[in-house]
């Protein structure tokens, strides 16, 4: 039993589940999937399709917070990638062309790929702290994206590329495959192999690391590549899903969505553990809130304060200042001498 | 060398706005006047004082991203209260001041008490103050109360024609009264010891509790002080204002030679690190033809360049050290 409210994934499950049963009491119908045309429609259904660009970010970010780094650029780059391609596919007589569509997708990958190698640089090589060196793209890359775009909102009429974030396969939104293939892929690729290891020790200890023969700055760049990666793969679900691209709002506070999401799923900021499907229940979360607010008639924009207070619960929560707080309110009896006892102890 | 090291990246700093605006005056007729540089205060002023007050949060080894959106809720407080509500600026003003002191103690409170990352606690911060702008009213609140359209128009002129608004005005205050805060006080001194190193001031009896929270609460006054000059600036309360404001305003520190882990550091060189980004948009709007997203493009540049240029020095003086 005790086993059961200490695995990391308790907590967060909780809250998901407190949060679908409000809406059960709430909308009895939320939870209704009806079958149409061959596809499935349903709140659920909404929630992993509007969730999964933010799915595939918080993976990405969580292998970050992993070596106690942080990328705040993924909200850049997934309005650069969204653009590139949009971009791309605008320019084409033939908007509809397989190799087209497959062209820009590569193309606007390459790029987020790039991207993230260039922060990967900037933290390992150059050793400049992961908060400055991602600020960097954060504010120049809203630029970049918005010079691609030219200032404008590309949209473009390309079944094939609407596919992407709209299209569904065996009944299912086909933005839920990509997700779970990411997913599968990179839980074998860090829990299979030792690179996982690798990516945890590496934010334990860097030195150490280095010194048991882990070479920390190809760990590092690798990391912020995939994160780049996501982000980018994020830009071109979302830019897909509504065929057009907006330099200025595509991703808007995604970095923070993600951090949240990393954070709500129990990877500690101070880096050296991660926890990749706890990242995915939290992002559920937050998608689940959001569309709960929607669904409720209060503003959206309500959803900062919400925010505000679940990052600050669960924050104090991994406290361990603020838990030994609590727990000696709780203790009734105090002995005299525990004082100078634990003081010398620890 | 004849130059103290300490100085080299502030000396670098005033070089290249110097610099940028002899290129702007060499490239445009009109651009070297007076005006052009009173304008620099006039349109900056609310980004020189939340620098201000960010360059000590910076100073002290923090970090605080709810600047942005405290402007934001100033503005619409100050909005709803004045505008709606019919209560007089000369309550709304001290009361909007008061609430930033007292969101930003609580930040640092929660900072310093429970250990968790000023980072973290100041994101949760901008999240609840922008929610809160929207809890008070989703659409902007346009402000014609007399006191302070007359602040937002009067221009005090200078000698030699040119003119000065009561925003720079303050903002030029809080920039003097900041660099003897920095340099000649007790707390300056505290600030500087808790960056350079935490666990030092502690052991060398230096009130770190008390500095830090004090840190957060002078930055939360900062960024509700640049709030009330925003709204004499725009004259309205919106939820939307200032967005992403933080980083402009990190930068303008970054770029002003403050390290970011903090201890080193002057106010001095924020104040030019507010200059050359009032520079690089004067350009930019002068030029016509360069879309304002450059502007962006531009300061990343910069910032790359600066936290490079800091990372050469500090990795020479470690090896001078040795």
């Amino acid at each position: 039993m005790k086993s059961i409210y200490k695995h990391h994934l308790f907590w967060p499950l909780c809250v998901l589940a407190a949060l679908l049963l409000f809406n059960l009491f709430y909308s009895p119908d939320f939870f209704s999937i009806t079958f149409r045309d061959g596809h499935l429609y349903g709140s659920l259904i909404d929630i992993l399709n509007f969730g999964s660009p933010l799915i595939l970010v918080a993976i990405g970010m969580t292998l970050v917070v992993a070596t106690s780094g942080i990328d705040l650029s993924v909200g850049s780059i997934v309005a650069i990638s969204g653009a590139v391609a949009c971009l791309s596919i605008s320019k084409a007589s033939d908007q509809n062309m397989l190799s087209l569509i497959l062209l820009s997708v590569l193309m606007a990958i390459v790029l987020s790929l790039l991207l993230g190698v260039w922060n990967g640089l900037l933290v390992s090589a150059a050793g400049i702290q992961p908060i400055i060196a991602t600020l960097i793209l954060m504010v120049a890359g809203r630029g970049i994206a918005q010079l691609i775009t030219g200032g404008q909102i590309i949209t473009v009429t390309s079944d094939k590329y609407a596919y992407i974030g709209s299209g569904s396969l065996a009944a299912l939104p086909f933005s839920i495959f990509v997700v779970a293939a990411v997913l599968i892929a990179v839980t074998l690729v860090t829990r299979k192999t030792a690179l996982g290891l690798f990516i945890e020790s590496v934010g334990c200890n860097p030195a150490a690391s280095l010194m048991s023969g882990i070479r920390a700055k190809w760990v590092l760049i690798s990391v912020y590549m995939f994160c780049g990666l996501c982000a980018g793969i994020a830009g071109l679900l979302l830019s897909s899903n509504v065929s057009s691209a907006d330099g200025n709002n595509a991703g808007l506070w995604y970095e923070l969505d993600a951090i949240l999401a990393v954070v709500i799923g129990g990877t500690s900021l101070n880096g050296g553990r991660f926890y990749l499907l706890g990242t995915v229940v939290g992002a559920l979360i937050i998608q689940t809130m959001t569309t709960t607010i929607y669904m409720i008639g209060v503003p959206p924009e309500i959803t900062l304060v919400v925010k505000a207070f679940v990052v600050l619960a669960v924050c104090l929560v991994q406290s361990s200042a603020f838990r030994a707080a609590i727990a000696s309110r709780w203790k009734t009896r105090h002995y005299p001498g525990e004082k100078e006892i634990t003081r010398h102890v620890s | 060398m004849f130059l103290k090291h300490k100085y080299v990246p502030i000396l670098v700093t005033i070089t290249l706005f110097l610099a940028m605006f002899a290129a702007g005056s060499f490239l445009y007729t009109g651009f070297f006047s007076l005006q052009v540089l009173m304008n620099l205060f006039v349109d900056n002023a609310f980004l020189l004082i939340t620098a201000i007050g960010m360059s000590f949060v910076i100073l002290s080894g923090g970090i605080d991203l709810s600047v942005g959106s405290m402007i934001a809720l100033t503005t619409m407080v100050s909005a709803s209260l004045v505008q709606q509500q019919g209560w007089s600026p000369a309550v709304v003003i001290p009361l909007v001041l008061l609430m930033g002191a007292v969101f930003g103690s609580g930040m640092g409170a929660m900072i310093h008490y429970f250990k968790i990352q000023p980072f973290i606690v100041t994101l949760a911060g901008m999240f609840l103050a922008r929610g809160f702008c929207y809890v008070i009213s989703i659409d902007t609140i346009t402000i014609d109360n007399a006191f302070y359209t007359n602040v937002a128009q009067t221009k005090i002129t200078l000698p030699g024609g040119s003119f000065i608004s009561i925003s720079a005005i303050i903002a030029l205050a809080v920039a003097a009264a900041a660099i003897f805060i920095a340099h000649y006080t007790r707390f300056g001194r505290n600030v500087y010891a808790l960056g350079g190193n935490e666990h030092s001031a502690l052991l060398m009896g230096l009130p770190v509790a008390r500095t830090k929270i004090l840190v957060y609460t002078f930055s939360g006054f900062c960024s509700a002080l640049a709030g009330v000059v925003f709204t004499f600036y725009m004259l309205s309360g919106y939820g939307l204002h200032a967005v992403g404001f933080e980083l402009d305003t990190i930068a303008a520190v970054v770029i002003g030679g403050t390290l970011l882990t903090g201890g080193v550091g002057y106010v001095l060189g924020t104040f030019f690190g507010v200059l050359i980004q009032g520079v690089i948009q004067t350009i930019i709007s002068f030029n016509g033809t360069l879309s304002s997203w450059w502007t962006k493009i531009v300061i990343g540049l910069l910032l790359f360049t600066f936290i490079l240029f800091q990372r050469v020095l500090s990795a020479r003086r470690s090896v001078l050290k040795q």
